[in-house]
């Protein structure tokens, strides 16, 4: 059997490994643990994953995960905020959000920063229209919405994978 | 094992981070509780609950840091799980309650349509 058959992602199962001695004291019975999840996991899953994605600037994705904390920070609060508002001031709603991105990783990504962040949640990809159907707590303007997204998530996605 | 003595400044932060994520939490289940339907109820976990975990796992990690000399790594990791699988689940949830039709309140801007 090949080592592309047993081992589809070398780096996937040297951080898997790595991860579970982090997680626990380092003994001699972990690290053997470790390395079988290692292999384990990988090759039990890895019909489920995408095309490989390759990250072209790496340098942008420090400055992604930093914009998603602060973001998260405030619509957290802005949230707690409305929950503790009277409900009938809340205007929620659906909206469709074209996607730009073709990258299947790139759009779970962004799917994941909608559901953390402004009030929004996504629901579903529809693969056919190349839409995000999404919901959002509090939707005041729909193009607004959509152009903040895209603006302040999608453009620096599609920078990290050109 | 007997607690290493804090300086009252790394107290202080510790105690806010705390506080703060409780309170958060708190917030987050409260609307849970209260909000009408279940796509807005999914607000309340997906978003207050993960600050509020993130905010108790910060002070955490500093209390632990510091009484073990060195910075206690779990916390973080702890914290990055959570903030991968949050979203998936409300996701999979929102999938869900799409399929099943649930109704959502009147006033939804464009409900999806059954």
């Amino acid at each position: 059997m090949s080592r592309q058959f047993w081992l589809p992602r070398p780096l996937f199962s040297l951080f898997l490994a790595l991860l579970w001695l982090l997680l626990n004291r380092f003994t001699v019975a972990h690290l053997l643990l470790g390395l079988v999840l290692g292999v384990v996991i990988p090759f039990v899953t890895h019909p489920f994953w995408p095309e490989r994605s390759r990250i072209k600037r790496p340098g942008r994705v420090l400055r992604y995960v930093l914009l998603l904390l602060v973001d998260i920070f405030w619509s957290n609060l802005i949230v707690a905020v409305r929950i503790l508002r009277p409900e009938r001031h809340l205007q929620p709603g659906f909206f469709r959000y074209p996607l730009e991105l073709d990258d299947e990783f790139a759009i779970t990504i962004l799917a994941s920063t909608i559901s953390l962040t402004p009030g929004t949640v996504s629901a579903h990809y529809d693969a056919e229209a190349h839409t995000l159907l999404v919901h959002a707590l509090h939707l005041e303007d729909e193009a607004a919405t959509i152009a903040g997204i895209k603006q302040r998530y999608e453009q620096p996605l599609k920078d990290i994978l050109r | 094992m007997n607690a290493i003595d804090i300086p009252w400044l790394l107290e202080l932060v510790i105690a806010v981070f705390l506080l703060f994520g409780a309170v958060v939490a708190l917030v987050g289940s409260w609307g849970l509780a209260k909000l009408p339907d279940l796509f807005m109820r999914l607000h309340g976990p997906t978003k207050a609950s993960t600050l509020g975990v993130g905010c108790t796992l910060i002070g955490s990690l500093l209390y632990f840091s510091h009484q073990q000399g060195g910075v206690s790594i779990q916390e973080a990791l702890v914290t990055m799980f959570l903030f991968a699988t949050a979203p998936v689940s409300a996701h999979m949830m929102a999938k869900a309650a799409l399929r099943r039709h649930l109704k959502c309140v009147t006033r939804t801007r464009n409900p999806p349509s059954p």
